[in-house]
């Protein structure tokens, strides 16, 4: 990526997490949101991290990759905080939030103590194929969380639209970057391609703007009947 | 072999998600019923819009002034549309089914750039409106 691109992303990334904050500050949104407005405000630390190593580093060092790495599997953590907080929305009425919470508490500490074991496993060779692994395995248990999420919203006809769409479009992210950190995993040639290269930066990008777009456009209020977002292709 | 199970997995979701994605932008217009006077400006008889109508309509929509606020919609349906054309043609001998559900959602795309013409034409007159109300 070159490297005025890489800046552009960084800067244009800043904002849109910043928005998104800005919008969970209100206070209509401030309670039922929190969780949104805390994992865009790391988003927007970590962004500006990200910002310093790249300028005093470059990409190409090791303390870039190290933060860029690290980071995003810290933010993981509090994305995995979001999830948990869509459950608890979605199966609010049904009154199984303490499973809920048991459940997902029960889940971050598997996945932690799985890492930990991981990484503890592979300390004397923490290379870059590593990283792409493990963020890999990460993504791939958020994309199946949050299509368990998307099918129990279908199954109970949530009609949401606000909540539809932010879940959409977390779904949209975990899938489209644990696709690129599974391509890279299994062809180690394709690194340097360019396409693989922007998915992530793109995604990190799509996810704030799109939140914001369904904070600003979509009413609290606003409701769509589940069947007619059934994307089936016998429908 | 996990990493391609994973692979093949989140492409699929991927797609899912995204189609699913777009049918939730969509679905705001599909409740809307299209006024006598985008009918008579695009020429549609009822309330049905074929799948061809979408360029035209969006020509149209391009004719108008802008509201500010529908452009990022109409711009991911586009990219929508554009897929699903896509797709229409790689599957439409091969796969008969996925054809006939593509075709369908343009028709949607159409649907909706239709509704957006329609809003789009309110505004101007609002604005024709307010030009006059401020002259007199």
């Amino acid at each position: 990526m070159s490297g005025q691109l890489q800046y552009l992303t960084s800067l244009v990334g800043f904002l849109a997490e910043a928005a998104v904050v800005v919008c969970v500050c209100k206070p209509n949104n401030f309670r039922r949101y929190l969780p949104l407005g805390f994992y865009m405000l790391c988003g927007a630390f970590g962004t500006c991290a990200l910002y310093f190593s790249l300028l005093r580093f470059g990409s190409s060092s090791a303390t870039y990759r190290f933060i860029y790495f690290y980071s995003d599997s810290l933010m993981m953590l509090a994305i995995y905080w979001v999830i948990i907080r869509f459950y608890l929305q979605v199966f609010q009425d049904l009154g199984i939030s303490k499973y809920i919470r048991g459940g997902s508490t029960f889940l971050l500490g598997c996945t932690a103590v799985f890492s930990y074991a991981v990484v503890h496993a592979n300390r004397f060779q923490l290379t870059m194929k590593f990283a792409i692994e493990l963020g890999q395995n990460l993504y791939f248990i958020g994309v199946v969380l949050i299509y368990m999420l998307w099918g129990a919203l279908m199954k109970l006809k949530e009609t949401r639209s606000r909540l539809a769409q932010f879940v959409l479009a977390l779904g949209i992210y975990f899938s489209a970057t644990a696709a690129t950190y599974a391509m890279r995993t299994l062809f180690p040639a394709l690194e340097q391609n360019l396409i693989l290269m922007w998915i992530p930066p793109t995604m990190g990008l799509w996810l704030p703007i799109a939140w914001t777009y369904t904070f600003l456009k979509v009413p609290e209020e606003s409701q769509t009947a589940t069947a007619l977002l059934e994307a089936k292709a016998a429908a | 072999m996990i990493a391609s199970f994973i692979c093949v997995v989140s492409v699929a979701a991927f797609f899912q998600l995204i189609a699913a994605y777009c049918r939730s932008i969509l679905a705001s217009s599909r409740r809307v019923e299209l006024s006598e006077r985008v009918r008579e400006v695009a020429g549609f008889r009822g309330n049905s819009v074929s799948v061809a109508d979408f360029g035209r309509l969006l020509q149209l929509v391009r004719l108008c002034p802008e509201r500010g606020d529908d452009q990022g919609d109409i711009r991911a349906v586009g990219a929508y549309y554009t897929a699903l054309r896509f797709l229409n043609r790689l599957t439409s001998s091969m796969v008969p089914k996925i054809a006939a559900w593509t075709n369908r959602e343009c028709e949607s795309c159409s649907y909706f750039a239709a509704v957006a013409l329609d809003r789009r034409i309110s505004y101007s007159r609002d604005l024709f409106s307010q030009q006059l109300g401020s002259r007199a």
